[in-house]
C-alpha cells in the first residue's frame, strides 16, 4: 500500500467546493429569509386561494345550426374547513331545506379520506352540489352569516328537445379511472359519457383556468395574486355542429314509439348521418342535475335497455336486406351475369337440402330476383360460388373471398362511426367454420342461410344503412358521421374521404335497379313516395326471440340520392309490416318536408301500432339479436301475399344435426370467433 | 489480517459515532419535516401509519436493522462480493422498465406487495462498491493506462444508461458525481473544470439575455468577466512570477476604465469588440510569455480562454439556430426558464415559503405556505422548503451546516483508510451526498435547474432512505475495521 501524498491534497480541493457550495446556499438563504423582505411580504401572513375557473362547454347544434344542447349554471357549495368559524346550522340547514343529520354526514363524509382523497382543510371542499336556483339563492343572500362557506358556479348541460339521447349523450362527474387516465380532470370535474358528448369530449370540454387569489390571516380574499399575472383563463370548449336534422330525427322516433329497433338514414354523398333512432329512447334532461343517478339507475334497470344504443350497438341479423351484396360479389366474381337465371320451385332445393320461398315466376335473372326477394336465386349463386372448386379451389378459399368483399363493404368490422361503443357485427370467416365441421368438411350447402343474411352474419342498423348508401352512390361511401364541423378545427380526413368496396362501380347500377323494381312492382310497394322515385329492398329475419325481425333498407331520389335509410324494428313481423312504411316516411319527411296526404293514413297507423314484447328480454337485447340458423320450421303464413315474400323457410336435413350444434354453440363462441376473425383480419 | 474476535463489541468501540450521530439527527429531524409538511389539523398523529411521517418511521426502523445487519457482516465480504453486486443490481435495473408500472411517464418502481422500492437507489452503493473494487487491483493506478479510465467510466456509465430508460433523468445524473472520485485518483483537475466551466458558460449565457450591460447581454458579460477572472488565476497558478498576473491585471483594469468611459459616452456598442478583443489579446500574450519563458503549462490558459470564448458564442448561434418553441422546450427541460404550469411556478412558490420563514421561522406546524400544497412534492424533493418556512433561516442553515460536516467528516473518514478499496467507496459516498446536496437545496433555493432528486435522510421515501442508509453503515463497518487491516 502505497500512499500518494500529490493526490491526498486533493482531499482539500473537494472540502472546499463543497464548503464554497455551503457558504453560497447559506449566502443565499440569508438573501432570501432575512435581506429580501419581498418574499416575507407576499408570504408573511397571506395564503392564496387558488380557484379553478371552469370554462363553458362547447355547445352542440344540428345540421340547420339549431341550438340543440346548450349550458345552464349549477351551484355548489363550497367550503374551506380551516377557516369556517362556529356558525347557526339550524339557520343553514333550513336555508338548504336539509336536516340536521343530513347536514352532518355530508361533513363526516367530506372528512373521510377514503371518500375523498383529496381532503385538506387548506383547500376548497365541495358540501353539497348543484344547487337548485331559489336555494341558490336564498343561501347567497345570507352567505355573510357563514364564514369559510362560498358558492362555486358550474356548468351543466341542458337539452332543447327531448329527442337524440343516444347520439348527444350526457355528461357525468369524472371517477377514479377517468382522474387515472388523464390528468386533465380533478375530482368534481365533469366529463361526457356516452353519444357525442363521450367521443367529442377533448373539443368540448375547453380547459379550465385558474385565479390566483390572496387571502389574510382570517381567510378574507384580499385582491389578486401578482394582479393577476399568474391567473390563467379558462378557455372556452369548441361548439359541434351535428350532421342530424333535430326534426327528423324527432320524427322517427315519433314513428318506433313503441316499437324496439333502430332507423338510420345516412346523406349518401357525405356520409353525414340525418337520424339515428335506437327505440326505445329516453329523454336526456332525465340525466342532469341531482336526479341524474337516481334516473340513470331506473334506466339501467329498464328490460328494455334504452341506454343500449340499438342503431350502432345492436347486431341483427340482417335478413334480405342482404341480398344485394350476394348480387354484387356474384357479379364482381364472374359467377353471374346479368342474364344468369336460376330456377325457384317454392325454394332452393339441392342435395336434400330445402330453402322456402313464395310463389313467383321462375327461371329469374338477378333483377327480378331482387324485386321478388327470391330466396333460391342467392342461394344458388352462393352455392356456385363457395363450391367453385375450379376456380378458388375450395370452399375455404372462396368463402375467404366473399368474406373479403363483403367486409370491403363495410360488414364485420366497426365502420368508424364517430361516437363510442360501435359494434363490429359478424361476419364469419372460413376458419370459423373449420372449428365445427372440420376442415374441408363444409361446402356452400352446409352454410347456405349466410347467402341470405341469415344463419350466422349480423349487421347493425348503421351497417345496412351504409349498404344503402353505397348502392346511392353507385359504388362507393363516406364513413358515416354524425358531427359536421367543429368550431375552429378541421374534421379528421378519415371521416371525409370516399371508401370503396372491392366491386366494381357499374355493377352498384344494376343491384340500383333491382331495388327499384321491388317498389314499383315487388316487396316494398308500400315505400313508393309520390312524385319520388324510391329503390328499397325489405327483410324479415329469423330470430330466435319470437316473431321475425321486421327490416328496411333503400334510399331516394333513384338518381342523385339525398337520403339512404335502414330501419329494423325487433318482431316487427315482415319487411313490409313496419320497416317499409317506417323507412319510406322518414325518406318523404326528409327530402318533401312533409307527408303526401294518401299516406298520411299509414303514417298515423305506424305510429300508433305498439309491439309487445315479453318482459325478461334484457339478456336477448344486450347480447344484441343473435342468429339462428337451426330453424326448422318455417313460418305459417299465406304464401303469395307480398308482406311475406321475403319469409325464409330452411329445412335441413343432412346438415340439420351440424347446424343444430352451430346454433346452440354460436352464443358461447361469438368471443371467440371474433378472435378466429381477427387471426386473418387483423383489426382491433 | 487478523480475524476480529468479539465482532459486536469492536464494532461499538471502533465505529465512527460522530457519522452516527448525524445520521440519527438528519433521520429524526426528516421525519419531523415530512410530518410537518403532510399536516392537517384535523389528522391523526405523528406515527399513524396513515400518514406520510408514520409511514416514513417504518421506513426508519426498516433502516435501522438494516444497518445493523450490515454492521454485523464481515466487511471483507463488501470487497468480495462488489462485482457480484454489482452485476445483480444491474440486471435489476434492465429489467425493472418491463416490470415497473408508469408513475408520471417513469418506470422505476417495483412493487412488492404494498411496499415499492425504486433499484435505482440501491445502485448507488453496487456502484461504488464496483469502483472501489476496481481500483483496489493489484497496482491499479488510474493515470497508467488509458484502458483503466475506460474500465472506470464503463462501471459509472452502466448504470447511468439503464436509469436513462427508466425515464429517470434526475437520479440518472447522480452517477456523475463519481467523476469526483477519478480526480481524487488522480484524474486532471482540469476535466473536472472544463466540464463544470461548460455547464455554467451554458446555464448562463442561455439564462441572462434579457438585459445588456454595456451593450453586452449580461450572461456573456459575466462569462466574459469569469473568463477573464480565470486567465489571471491561471497565469498565478502556472507562474509562480507575478509578472504575468501583474501585467495582465493592469490590462484588464486598463480595459475596464476605458469600457466604462466608452459606457458613459453611450458607445455601448463598442463594449463587446473591446472586451473579447482584450481577452483574445491576453490570451496571446499569455502564449508569447509561456514561449518566452518556457512554462508551457501557460498554453493551458491560453486555450481555456480561447476555448471558453469559441464555446460561448457557438452556443449563443447554436441555440438561436432553434426555432423559438424548440428553445422554449429546451428551457424548460433545464429549468431556465419558469414554465409557469410547471417547475418555474413551483420554485417561485418554493421560494416563498423559503422567504417568508424569517430567522426564526413560523413555528412547528405553523408553516402556511407549504400547506396549502402549491409546493409539489413537499414532503418528497421539496422537504428543505418547509424546513425553511417552519424553522427559518436558523432551521435552514443547522441543515445545511449538518450535511457540510457530514461531508467533510466522510472525506476525513476517506483518507484514513488503509486500503484503496476504503477510500474509494468512501469518496464515492462522500460524492453522491455532494450532488444530492448541491441539487436539491440549490433547486428549493432557486439556483439550480429543477432536477427531481431527493434530499438525502430528509425526504419521504423508502428507497432514497435505505438506498443511502446502506451506503452509509457499509463505509461505516469498513471504517470500523481499519485498524484489523495489516499495512
Amino acid at each position: 500500500m502505497r500512499k500518494n501524498y500529490n493526490l491526498e491534497k486533493r482531499k482539500y480541493v473537494i472540502g472546499a467546493f463543497i464548503t464554497i457550495i455551503a457558504a453560497i446556499f447559506i449566502v443565499r438563504l440569508f438573501d432570501l429569509q432575512i435581506h429580501d423582505s419581498t418574499y416575507k411580504q407576499s408570504a408573511d401572513s397571506n395564503a392564496f386561494l387558488k380557484k379553478t375557473v371552469y370554462p363553458s362547454r362547447g355547445l352542440i347544434y344540428d345540421r340547420d345550426s339549431t341550438l340543440v344542447v346548450y349550458n345552464q349554471p349549477a351551484y355548489d357549495v363550497m367550503l374551506i374547513p380551516r377557516d369556517v368559524q362556529e356558525f347557526d346550522t339550524l339557520d343553514f340547514c333550513q336555508t338548504l331545506n336539509i336536516t340536521r343529520d343530513q347536514l352532518l354526514r355530508r361533513l363526516a363524509d367530506m372528512r373521510d379520506k377514503r371518500l375523498n382523497p383529496g381532503y385538506s382543510s387548506y383547500t376548497p371542499q365541495r358540501l353539497i352540489a348543484q344547487l337548485s336556483s331559489e336555494d341558490y339563492g336564498r343561501l347567497q343572500e345570507k352567505l355573510y352569516r357563514f364564514p369559510g362557506f362560498f358558492i362555486q358556479k358550474r356548468i351543466l348541460r341542458q337539452y332543447a328537445y327531448p329527442t337524440g339521447a343516444n347520439i348527444l349523450g350526457n355528461i357525468r362527474e369524472v371517477n377514479s379511472t377517468d382522474i387515472e387516465r388523464d390528468p386533465y380532470y380533478a375530482a368534481g370535474d365533469y366529463t361526457g359519457d356516452l353519444g357525442v358528448e363521450k367521443s367529442y369530449e377533448q373539443y368540448l370540454r375547453g380547459e379550465k383556468g385558474v385565479e390566483i387569489l390572496i387571502r389574510d390571516a382570517r381567510g378574507r380574499i384580499q385582491g389578486r395574486y401578482e394582479n393577476g399575472a399568474r391567473d390563467m383563463e379558462a378557455i372556452s370548449g369548441r361548439d359541434l355542429y351535428l350532421s342530424i336534422d333535430v326534426k327528423l330525427q324527432q320524427y322517427a322516433e315519433s314513428l318506433m314509439s313503441g316499437k324496439r329497433g333502430a332507423v338510420v338514414a345516412i346523406e349518401p354523398a357525405t356520409g353525414e348521418i340525418l337520424c339515428m333512432v335506437s327505440s326505445p329512447t329516453y329523454d336526456p334532461r332525465l340525466l342532469v342535475g341531482r336526479q341524474r343517478g337516481a334516473n340513470y339507475r331506473k334506466l339501467t334497470q329498464d328490460p328494455a335497455v334504452p341506454l343500449f344504443d340499438r342503431a350502432l350497438m345492436a347486431a341483427y341479423p340482417p335478413g334480405s336486406t342482404f341480398k344485394p351484396t350476394q348480387g354484387l360479389i356474384f357479379l364482381q366474381e364472374g359467377i353471374i351475369n346479368l342474364q344468369t337465371a336460376y330456377p325457384c320451385s317454392h325454394g332452393y332445393i339441392n342435395g336434400g337440402l330445402r330453402v322456402g320461398c313464395h310463389a313467383h315466376g321462375s327461371p329469374l335473372p338477378l333483377k327480378p330476383a331482387l324485386q321478388t326477394s327470391c330466396n333460391a336465386y342467392f342461394c344458388w349463386g352462393f352455392k356456385y360460388m363457395i363450391d367453385k372448386r375450379s376456380k378458388y379451389g375450395s370452399s375455404a378459399n372462396a368463402f375467404e373471398i366473399w368474406k373479403n368483399h363483403l367486409v370491403s363493404m363495410g360488414y364485420g368490422y366497426k365502420l368508424g362511426v364517430d361516437l363510442p361503443s360501435e359494434s363490429r357485427g359478424f361476419i364469419p370467416n372460413a376458419k370459423f367454420y373449420d372449428r365445427f365441421y372440420s376442415e374441408g368438411h363444409w361446402s356452400a350447402n352446409t352454410i347456405i342461410s349466410v347467402s341470405i343474411g341469415q344463419g350466422e352474419i349480423l349487421a347493425t342498423p348503421l351497417q345496412i344503412a351504409n349498404l344503402s348508401a353505397t348502392i346511392a352512390n353507385r359504388g362507393w361511401f363516406v364513413t358515416p358521421h354524425i358531427v359536421r364541423s367543429i368550431q375552429d378545427t378541421v374534421m379528421p380526413s378519415e371521416l371525409l374521404q370516399q371508401r370503396h368496396p372491392t366491386i366494381d362501380a357499374h355493377w352498384y347500377d344494376d343491384v340500383a335497379e333491382g331495388m327499384r323494381m321491388a317498389v314499383t312492382g315487388g316487396t316494398c310497394r308500400r315505400a313508393a313516395i309520390p312524385g319520388i322515385e324510391v329503390c328499397g329492398k325489405t327483410g324479415t329475419a329469423q330470430n330466435p326471440h319470437g316473431k321475425d325481425h321486421s327490416a328496411f333498407m333503400g334510399f331516394a331520389p333513384y338518381q342523385e340520392p339525398k337520403i339512404a335509410v335502414a330501419a329494423y324494428i325487433e318482431n316487427g313481423g315482415w319487411g313490409a309490416t313496419f320497416g317499409v312504411p317506417i323507412g319510406s316516411l322518414v325518406m318523404e319527411k326528409y327530402l318533401t318536408g312533409t307527408i303526401a296526404p294518401e299516406r298520411k293514413g299509414m303514417e298515423q297507423q305506424i305510429m300508433a301500432m305498439n309491439i309487445f314484447y315479453d318482459p325478461p328480454r334484457k339478456k336477448s337485447a344486450k347480447s344484441g339479436q343473435q342468429a339462428d340458423s337451426t330453424k326448422n320450421k318455417g313460418k305459417k303464413g299465406q304464401k303469395g301475399s307480398e308482406a311475406k315474400a321475403d319469409t325464409v323457410k330452411i329445412s335441413y336435413s343432412r346438415a340439420a344435426l351440424g347446424t343444430q350444434r352451430l346454433a346452440s354453440e354460436v352464443g358461447d363462441i361469438v368471443g371467440k370467433a371474433f378472435n378466429a376473425a381477427g387471426e386473418t383480419d387483423k383489426d382491433e | 489480517m487478523i480475524q476480529q474476535r468479539n465482532n459486536g463489541a469492536s464494532i461499538l468501540r471502533n465505529i465512527d459515532w460522530i457519522t452516527v450521530l448525524l445520521y440519527l439527527l438528519m433521520v429524526a429531524a426528516g421525519v419531523v419535516s415530512i410530518y410537518a409538511a403532510s399536516y392537517d389539523f384535523d389528522q391523526a398523529n405523528m406515527f399513524s401509519a396513515d400518514e406520510f411521517s408514520g409511514k416514513q418511521v417504518r421506513w426508519i426502523g426498516l433502516s435501522f436493522l438494516l444497518g445493523l445487519v450490515l454492521l454485523l457482516i464481515d466487511s471483507r465480504m463488501y470487497e468480495t462480493y462488489a462485482f457480484p453486486i454489482y452485476v445483480v443490481v444491474l440486471i435489476l435495473l434492465l429489467i425493472t422498465p418491463f416490470v415497473a408500472h408508469d408513475i408520471k411517464g417513469s418506470k422505476s418502481w417495483i412493487s412488492f406487495g404494498s411496499m415499492s422500492l425504486q433499484p435505482a437507489e440501491f445502485a448507488k452503493f453496487a456502484t461504488a462498491l464496483a469502483l472501489a473494487k476496481l481500483f483496489s487491483g493489484y497496482h491499479f493506478v488510474l493515470n497508467a493506462k488509458f484502458s483503466n479510465y475506460v474500465r472506470a467510466i464503463m462501471i459509472i456509465v452502466l448504470p447511468i444508461v439503464l436509469i436513462l430508460a427508466q425515464n429517470e433523468t434526475g437520479s440518472a445524473l447522480t452517477f456523475m458525481a463519481l467523476f469526483f472520485v477519478l480526480y481524487r485518483e488522480g484524474m486532471s483537475g482540469l476535466v473536472l473544470f472544463a466540464a463544470l466551466f461548460s455547464v455554467v458558460i451554458f446555464v448562463v449565457a442561455v439564462k441572462f439575455t434579457d438585459t445588456c450591460i454595456l451593450g453586452i447581454p449580461s450572461g456573456e458579460f459575466a462569462i466574459m468577466v469569469m473568463i477573464v477572472l480565470i486567465l489571471i488565476a491561471m497565469s498565478f497558478i502556472y507562474d509562480k512570477h507575478l509578472t504575468v498576473t501583474r501585467n495582465l491585471i493592469l490590462g484588464f483594469a486598463a480595459v475596464a476604465a476605458g469600457m466604462v468611459v466608452l459606457g458613459i459616452c453611450g458607445l455601448d456598442s463598442a463594449g463587446m469588440p473591446t472586451l473579447l478583443g482584450s481577452i483574445i489579446v491576453a490570451c496571446l500574450y499569455i502564449a508569447v510569455e509561456a514561449i518566452r519563458l518556457r512554462r508551457r503549462k501557460l498554453f493551458i490558459a491560453t486555450a481555456t480562454g480561447l476555448l471558453s470564448v469559441g464555446f460561448m458564442f457557438s452556443v449563443n448561434v447554436a441555440f438561436n439556430y432553434l426555432q423559438p418553441h424548440q428553445q422554449q422546450r429546451v428551457l424548460v427541460a433545464m429549468g431556465i426558464v419558469e414554465d409557469l404550469r410547471g417547475a418555474g411556478y413551483n420554485v417561485n412558490q418554493s421560494k416563498i415559503a423559503i422567504g417568508s420563514g424569517g430567522f426564526w421561522g413560523k413555528g412547528f406546524l405553523n408553516g402556511t405556505q407549504t400547506k396549502l400544497k402549491y409546493v409539489p412534492e413537499q414532503h418528497t424533493d421539496f422537504i428543505f422548503c418547509t424546513i425553511g418556512e417552519e424553522e427559518g433561516f436558523a432551521g435552514a442553515m443547522a441543515v445545511t451546516l449538518m450535511f457540510l460536516i457530514l461531508i467533510l467528516r466522510i472525506i476525513s473518514l476517506a483518507e484514513r483508510q488503509p486500503t484503496t478499496f476504503g477510500r474509494v467507496y468512501a469518496y464515492c459516498v462522500a460524492s453522491y451526498l455532494i450532488f444530492h446536496f448541491c441539487i436539491n437545496i440549490g433547486m428549493v433555493i432557486g439556483l439550480c435547474p429543477v432536477i427531481g432528486i431527493p434530499l438525502p435522510f430528509f425526504s419521504y421515501g423508502g428507497s432514497s432512505l435505505w438506498g443511502f442508509t446502506i451506503l452509509l453503515f457499509i463505509l461505516l463497518k469498513i471504517d470500523a475495521g481499519r485498524k484489523s487491516v495489516r499495512r
